[in-house]
C-alpha cells in the first residue's frame, strides 16, 4: 500500500488530544497549546529530562554506568553505539519500564517539574518489538491504546492516526496478517496516538522500506519542530538522522561522545556509520 | 483514568482476543471433560458415593482447567512485548492484573458452567435444587483460583522455566482454597444440603486478602 504522506492537517489530527487532566497545566492553556481546538500543539509541548548518575545492573552485568545527561525540551537526540552498549536500557529507563539500580531520572514540562505519573501521559515509545496485539485489527489496537490513555473519541483518534501511516485501507485487518513494515508503521501510529511530549524510538526505522524511512524522517523533523523531545537509538546513517540536533555515543554503558545541545551531531553520526559499515564489511 | 475503567478496557481486550482465537477455552473444555468422563468410568459411582468424593473430583478438574488457562495469561503479552505497552499507559498497574483476573475468572466460570451438567449426569448428582448455593461456592473458589493464578502467572512469565514454575508456585498457595471449596461443595451436595458459613467466610477472606496483596504489590510484579 502506498504511503499517503503526512499532510499537515493529518498531523494536526494526531496532535489533537484533549486530555482533561492537562487542561489546567500551563502547557495546555498556552495560546500555542491549542489541544482543545484540535490544532497542532505548541512549542512548549516537549518534556525535558535529566539523568543523574544513572546506573543499571542486570545481575552481575552493568548495562549503564553512571549516566548523567540533561536533555532539553525540543531536542532530538540520537543514541548511537554497538549492540549491548546500553541504548535500549537508557530508553527503557526514560520510559519508566525499568528502574535504575542507582541514580535517578527527573522530568520537567517548561519550568514545572512533573510527577512520574503525569509523565506517563506524555511519553510515546516505539520499541524493539511492535507492542501490538496480533489478534486485534489495526484499528482495534489503536482504539484500545487510545482508551487506556483516556483520549476522547478513541475510534475517531484511531482513524486519524491510521491515515498518515497509510493503513486506512487495512484498518479492519488483523495485525497478524501485516508485513513487518506495516506493523512498524502501526507501532509508530500507536506511539504518536496520545501526542507525546517525549518520543522514545528504539531503532524505529527497522522493517521500513526507503519510502517509509523517508516518511519517518519527515515525521520526526515535524515533531521536533513542534517542540516534542525525541530520544532515539539508531545504527549508521539513515533518513531519520536529518532531524537530529544532538548525538550521543554510548560504549559499554558509558557516554563516550556527546555533541552537546548546540554542537554538530554529524561527526558522531558519521563515525557510527563508518564503524557500522566497517563491521558489516569485516570478514 | 480510573482503576475500574482501565480494568474494564483491559477485560474487554482479553475477552475479544480469546473469543476471536478460542485457543484456550476450546482446549480447556475438552481437557476437563475428558478428566470428568474418565473418572466416572473408573469409579462408576452411586449417587451417595458421588456426593462424598464428587466435589473433590470436580475441583480437581477445575484446578486442571486453571493450570491450563492461567499459564498463558501473561505469556500472551510476551509475543510482541505488549506488556510493555500496557505499562507505558498512564493507568494503575493493578488494573492490568485486575483486568486479567476478571477475564480468567469469567473463562473459568464458563468452563465450570459447561462442566456442571456433565458432572450431574455422569455422577448422578441433582444439582438443580442446590444451584444457587453451588454457584456461590464456585464463584468464591474461582475468584481465589483466578486471583492467585493471575498473580503467579505474572511472576512466572518472566522466569526461564516458566512452564514448570507456575504449578510449583501456585499449588501450595491454592491448597487452602481447594480444600475450602471442596468442603463447601460437599456441604452443598449433601442430603440435606448445607451451606457452611465457616468455609464460605474462609473463601471470602482468602479472596479479599489476596486481591489486596495483589493491589499493593501489582506494580512490582509487572516490572522486568
Amino acid at each position: 500500500m502506498p504511503w499517503s504522506g503526512v499532510a499537515p492537517s493529518n498531523c494536526c489530527a494526531i496532535w489533537s488530544r484533549a486530555e482533561p487532566s492537562r487542561v489546567s497545566t500551563p502547557l495546555a492553556s498556552s495560546p500555542n497549546g491549542g489541544a482543545a481546538e484540535g490544532t497542532r500543539a505548541g512549542p512548549h509541548l516537549g518534556l525535558s529530562l535529566q539523568f543523574n548518575e544513572v546506573e543499571k545492573r542486570y545481575g552481575m552485568r552493568l548495562a549503564l554506568r553512571g549516566i548523567s545527561l540533561e536533555i532539553a525540551a525540543g531536542e532530538c537526540v540520537a543514541l548511537v553505539g554497538h549492540n549491548g552498549s546500553g541504548k535500549t536500557t537508557l530508553l527503557k529507563i526514560a520510559a519508566q519500564l525499568t528502574r535504575p539500580s542507582r541514580g535517578k531520572i527527573t522530568f520537567d514540562s517548561g519550568d514545572n517539574p512533573i510527577s512520574l505519573e503525569e509523565v506517563k501521559n506524555r511519553i510515546g515509545m516505539v520499541g524493539h518489538h511492535t507492542l501490538l496485539y496480533e489478534e486485534l485489527s489495526a484499528e482495534e489496537n489503536l482504539i484500545f491504546f487510545a482508551k487506556l490513555f483516556g483520549l476522547e473519541n478513541p475510534a475517531e483518534k484511531a482513524r486519524q492516526a491510521l491515515q498518515p501511516v497509510g493503513l486506512t485501507g487495512r484498518a479492519t485487518d488483523l495485525v497478524r496478517t501485516f508485513s513487518r513494515g506495516m506493523r512498524q508503521r502501526l507501532s509508530i501510529a500507536r506511539a504518536l496516538l496520545a501526542s507525546p511530549g517525549l518520543l522514545l524510538l528504539d531503532e524505529a526505522g527497522t522493517g521500513l522500506d526507503p519510502e517509509g524511512q523517508h516518511w519517518l524522517g519527515a515525521t520526526i523533523q515535524r515533531l521536533r519542530d513542534s517542540g516534542c523531545t525525541i530520544l532515539m537509538s539508531t545504527h549508521g546513517r539513515n533518513e531519520t538522522q536529518g532531524a537530529v540536533t544532538r548525538a550521543i555515543r554510548l560504549d559499554g554503558g558509558k557516554i563516550t561522545h556527546d555533541s552537546g545541545a548546540h554542537g554538530n551531531p554529524n561527526e558522531i553520526l558519521v563515525m557510527a556509520a563508518v564503524r557500522e559499515s566497517g563491521e558489516e564489511g569485516a570478514p | 483514568m480510573t482503576l475500574a475503567r482501565a480494568t474494564g478496557v483491559i477485560l474487554a481486550k482479553e475477552l475479544r482476543t480469546e473469543f476471536r482465537s478460542r485457543e484456550l477455552l476450546g482446549t480447556t473444555v475438552v481437557f476437563v471433560l475428558i478428566v470428568i468422563v474418565l473418572f466416572s468410568f473408573t469409579f462408576n459411582p452411586t449417587s451417595s458415593e458421588s456426593r462424598r468424593f464428587g466435589p473433590g473430583l470436580l475441583w480437581l478438574a477445575f484446578l486442571f482447567a486453571g493450570s491450563l488457562m492461567l499459564q498463558s495469561s501473561f505469556l500472551r503479552e510476551q509475543t510482541n512485548d505488549t506488556l510493555a505497552a500496557l505499562r507505558l499507559a498512564p493507568i494503575d498497574p493493578f488494573s492490568i492484573l485486575a483486568g486479567k483476573m476478571a477475564a480468567n475468572f469469567l473463562f473459568l466460570l464458563l468452563v465450570e458452567v459447561i462442566l456442571l451438567p456433565v458432572f450431574a449426569v455422569l455422577y448422578n448428582v441433582a444439582i438443580l435444587p442446590v444451584l444457587g448455593p453451588l454457584l456461590l461456592v464456585l464463584a468464591l473458589g474461582t475468584i481465589g483460583l483466578a486471583a492467585t493464578g493471575t498473580v503467579f502467572s505474572a511472576v512466572a512469565a518472566q522466569a526461564r522455566l516458566r512452564e514448570l514454575l507456575l504449578p510449583l508456585l501456585l499449588l501450595p498457595v491454592l491448597a487452602p482454597v481447594l480444600i475450602a471449596s471442596t468442603e463447601a461443595t460437599i456441604g452443598v451436595l449433601r442430603d440435606p444440603s448445607e451451606l457452611s458459613p465457616v468455609w464460605l467466610t474462609f473463601l471470602a477472606c482468602f479472596d479479599v486478602v489476596f486481591l489486596t496483596a495483589a493491589w499493593m504489590v501489582g506494580e512490582y510484579l509487572l516490572e522486568e
